[in-house]
């Protein structure tokens, strides 16, 4: 039978071979799939990686993608530090663009000569705080009445998803846009400055920036610290005389703020208006960024790049292979699959064992003296 | 040691069990045997190895070192089926049924026939044969979540007879029972030893295992201390035997004339995590420059105590006072900044972050205030340099100060804590159960410091369940029993026996008078 048994110690290698057998293990999984599919399994890949990262453009696009992946994901990974489970980073973004495109199509009506320099900030401002207050809820809820934040940031999702949708079918509908469902076009004042060439968007500076300065809150500050001993020990912390509460609604604000400044990026800088396409799960895909990522800011923004050349690379193999989207969605699903098992077995090791000769030391069942 | 199969009369026999948890040394060479149809008393505080060495003899543990002897020849149990094959089953503090089961569902759980179909009005049939043969009234149709807690209890019997057990063992079976409750299992128990049956019976409860066991073990820090029989022994004897007599070393106190009182804790109540009332009326001050010890049997409300002293659990009634300001229900956050060290009873569950380096678990307290913080931000050099300086002067071993905790032994463990909360100079010091679990070395550490604290000025809380420790370190000793303080006592004049009986429920008056009588008796 097999038998589970916990590492104490881990070689210095493991992390890093583990992650490139898991990959193999996944890449080897889905050639599989896609020979079942009809499809020649290497040259697929060798399409997928050209598509994403093959060129200029290819790579311009695959950083478009990254940017909302790598805003909700460092936003996720902060509450995740704090064993705050925030699987709302899709609302928090939907408001975020929401409260962005509200600045953009109404402050110029009232001030028709606001210069880009004012605009833009004002739109980051009102697409981190509404990010931040929508995710302040699930926070209260949690911190004052212990409510369950999963299925309140889970719930809340489809509340701001549906209505940004109400909005650009509704009210901010552009009447000039012969029926199509979005808003009105924002004034060029409210475009972030893109790359020559690309569109690539100043959002990729919002990112780098958060990421530094999460870095730096983590590392280098008592907030950071209050961060890392709850998420470590949330009794110890409370032992220690840190509030639980207080830091639940910090971090919340800094975690829903991001995913809202992704929704802002978003708007500002690719669609230039509320329209359809601004939710398609970059919140959700952000969760499985920040886990691969371990949490860690600059694991994140690589992990993201990774993550979003998958989706540019698998929209490239439906033009050129002629294969379902859902390959792609099965090749990410396999990869994320296959990472989490590879975590679990840089825990534990399987050993298989027979019936007759099993070790005396107990493995899995937790082994702690009379209490 | 020769043992020859055909002459052993015993039912089954642990021979020189030994098993070791990370930082503890659980059981230490145990030899016991268990009796055809005898009900045996295992007797000891929290910590002395009881339950570890009954998951052993149950298959749940394997031991490091030793042997299981059965009709004279060793038995391995790989695991709990093992052992019921053999007839060995344990009913275990915590009841492991299902509850939206029934009762006859429950019973055939896990086991390995029938395979497929169940045949459940056969077991019913059979649960009720048992449960008539040994007046353990249940109803086999009844789910779990309908029963009272005797009744579950009941229910696990039930379930280790319908496997066919010829030694079952109880982990602390009158924990959770009402008094009426005891009396029935107490008939169930000699119903069953009286058809051949044997019990093992965990307790720390000394009139209980008094009242019903035939053979009492007594085990101390993982070692069997004697084996007596029921009838030839006294509640005091059992009590010495329990928290021990001979004094192993006689720490360097200096007599300190105390000071003011510093925390004083009057008239508190307070509820356990379950909502009863663990803490009924509890009051004591500790002086500066004293050590008041709280003695007593786990479970009596010590816990509870230092919890709401340090801002850990509400309290109903009463006050908390530190250095006379009312403090009562304020945070722990609050009560640290007055001056309130912790040395918390769960070392990596609470007092350190098992995943942390040491240089961050030595600032856990203090990363708020400069030198350590400046402004919003952490100083690193300035931790590793307290770090450093904690390590070389309490004699940590650590590889360094970015070493995890939890790569700690248990001794350095409790070093680290206990060098954090005395590096804060604190004014009142509450230390749960600070040497448990550790090493002659390690303890004679943990009790320098404790008594430099002592002659620095403060007023130190503590809790121990060891009697010897109590009686060397404080200066006065209070004893809990049902939440309350049955007497405080100078550690200086205080006798066991007194102690002893305290710890069992008598008020001190009494304790003191029982205690002559008895000393006179024996003569």
């Amino acid at each position: 039978m097999f038998k589970l048994e916990r590492r104490y110690e881990r070689s210095r290698y493991a992390g890093l071979l583990v992650t490139t057998g898991s990959l193999l293990a996944a890449l080897l999984f889905c050639a599989v799939i896609l020979a079942l599919a009809g499809a020649n399994p290497w040259q697929t890949y060798v399409a997928m990686v050209k598509g994403a990262f093959g060129g200029k453009y290819e790579f311009s696009e695959t950083i478009v993608k990254a940017i909302p992946l790598m805003l909700c994901g460092l936003g996720v990974s902060v509450a995740f530090r704090m064993l705050f489970w925030n699987i709302g980073a899709e609302g928090q973004l939907a408001m975020g663009g929401f409260a962005a495109s509200g600045v953009a199509l109404f402050v110029p009506q009232a001030f028709p000569n606001l210069p880009s320099w004012l605009l833009l900030p004002l739109m980051v401002v009102a697409g981190f705080v509404a990010g931040a207050l929508w995710g302040m809820i699930p926070a209260l809820l949690k911190a004052y009445l212990k409510v369950n934040e999963i299925i309140v940031t889970l719930m809340m999702n489809y509340i701001a998803v549906l209505w940004v949708e109400y909005l650009f079918y509704g009210p901010w509908k552009d009447p000039k846009g012969y029926g199509f469902p979005g808003s009105a076009l924002f004034t060029q004042a409210a475009w972030l400055p893109r790359w020559e060439g690309t569109r690539v968007h100043g959002g990729l500076i919002f990112a780098i920036v958060a990421a530094i300065a999460i870095w730096l809150i983590l590392a280098r500050t008592k907030w950071g610290y209050e961060i890392r001993v709850i998420g470590e020990n949330p009794t110890a912390a409370r032992y220690a005389g840190i509030s639980l509460a207080r830091n639940i609604l910090l971090v919340m604000l800094i975690s829903g703020g991001l995913a809202g400044l992704a929704g802002m990026a978003e708007v500002a800088g690719i669609s230039h208006r509320l329209q359809k396409g601004l939710t398609v799960g970059y919140g959700f895909t952000a969760i499985i960024v920040a886990w691969l990522g371990k949490l860690n800011p600059g694991g994140v923004l690589v992990v993201a790049v990774l993550m979003a050349g998958l989706l540019v690379g698998g929209d490239q193999i439906q033009i050129t292979m002629g294969l379902p989207a859902s390959v792609a969605s099965i090749l990410q699903g396999s990869i994320l699959f296959f990472m989490l098992g590879g975590a679990f077995l840089t825990d534990f090791r399987v050993r298989w064992v027979s019936r007759a000769r099993l070790p005396a030391a107990p493995s899995l069942a937790k082994a702690t003296p009379e209490e | 040691m020769s043992i020859e199969p055909s002459h052993d009369q015993a039912a089954v026999r642990l021979v020189g069990i030994t098993k070791r948890f990370p930082g503890v040394q659980a059981n230490d060479g145990i030899d016991l045997d268990v009796r055809p149809g005898e009900i045996h008393a295992l007797l000891g505080e929290n910590g002395a190895g009881k339950s570890t060495l009954m998951n052993i003899l149950s298959g749940f543990y394997q031991p490091d070192e030793g042997q299981i002897l059965m009709d004279g020849k060793p038995v391995t149990f790989r695991s709990p089926r093992d052992a019921i094959a053999q007839g060995i089953g344990m009913v275990h503090q915590h009841f492991m049924l299902v509850d939206m089961l029934t009762v006859a569902e429950n019973v055939t759980l896990g086991m390995e026939s029938p395979r497929f179909v169940l045949n459940l009005p056969a077991t019913e049939r059979k649960i009720a044969e048992l449960s008539q043969r040994y007046r353990l009234q249940v109803d086999p149709r009844a789910r779990i979540w309908q029963l009272s807690v005797g009744e579950q209890q009941r229910v696990e019997i039930i379930k280790m007879l319908y496997r066919g057990a010829k030694i079952l063992i109880l982990d602390e079976p009158t924990a959770v029972l009402t008094p009426g409750e005891v009396t029935d299992l107490f008939a169930v128990l000699r119903q069953m030893v009286a058809e051949g049956t044997s019990v093992v019976f965990i307790s720390h409860k000394l009139e209980e295992v008094l009242s019903i066991s035939d053979r009492i073990t007594v085990l101390r820090k993982g070692r069997v201390v004697a084996t007596v029989e029921a009838s030839a022994v006294t509640p005091v004897e059992l009590a010495r035997l329990m928290v021990g007599r001979e004094v192993l070393f006689r720490a360097e106190k200096q007599a300190l004339p105390p000071g003011e009182p510093l925390l004083q804790v009057v008239g508190l109540k307070a509820a356990n995590d379950k909502g009863l009332l663990a803490l009924n009326g509890v009051s004591l001050a500790v002086r500066e420059r004293e050590i008041l010890g709280i003695a007593g049997v786990a479970g009596n409300g010590q816990k509870e105590l230092a919890e709401v002293i340090t801002g850990l659990r509400p309290s109903k009634e009463g006050q908390v006072m530190i250095c006379s300001k009312d403090m009562t229900n304020c945070s722990p956050r609050q009560i640290i900044d007055r001056g309130v060290s912790h040395v918390p009873e769960d070392r990596l569950g609470m007092g350190l972050v098992p995943n942390l380096a040491i240089s961050d678990n030595v600032v856990l307290k203090k990363y708020r205030r400069s030198p350590i913080a400046r402004g919003p931000f952490l100083d690193r050099s300035s931790i590793d340099q307290f770090a450093d300086g904690l390590i070389a002067l309490y004699d940590i071993a650590a590889p360094g100060h970015s070493t995890a905790a939890k790569l700690l032994s248990g001794g350095n463990l409790q070093k680290t804590i206990l060098a954090r909360e005395i590096s804060a100079e604190p004014k009142v010091l509450v230390a749960v159960h600070p040497t448990r679990g550790l090493d002659v070395g390690a303890t004679e550490a943990v009790h320098r410091m404790l008594l430099e604290q002592r002659a620095h000025g403060a007023a130190i809380l503590m809790l121990s369940e060891d009697l010897d420790e109590l009686l060397a370190l404080s200066d006065r000793i209070a004893v809990m029993h049902g939440g309350r303080v049955m007497g405080i006592v100078d550690a200086e004049n205080a006798s066991l026996d007194e102690i002893g009986l305290m710890m069992a429920g008598s008020l001190s008056q009494t304790a003191v008078e029982a205690g002559a009588a008895l000393t006179e008796e024996r003569g």
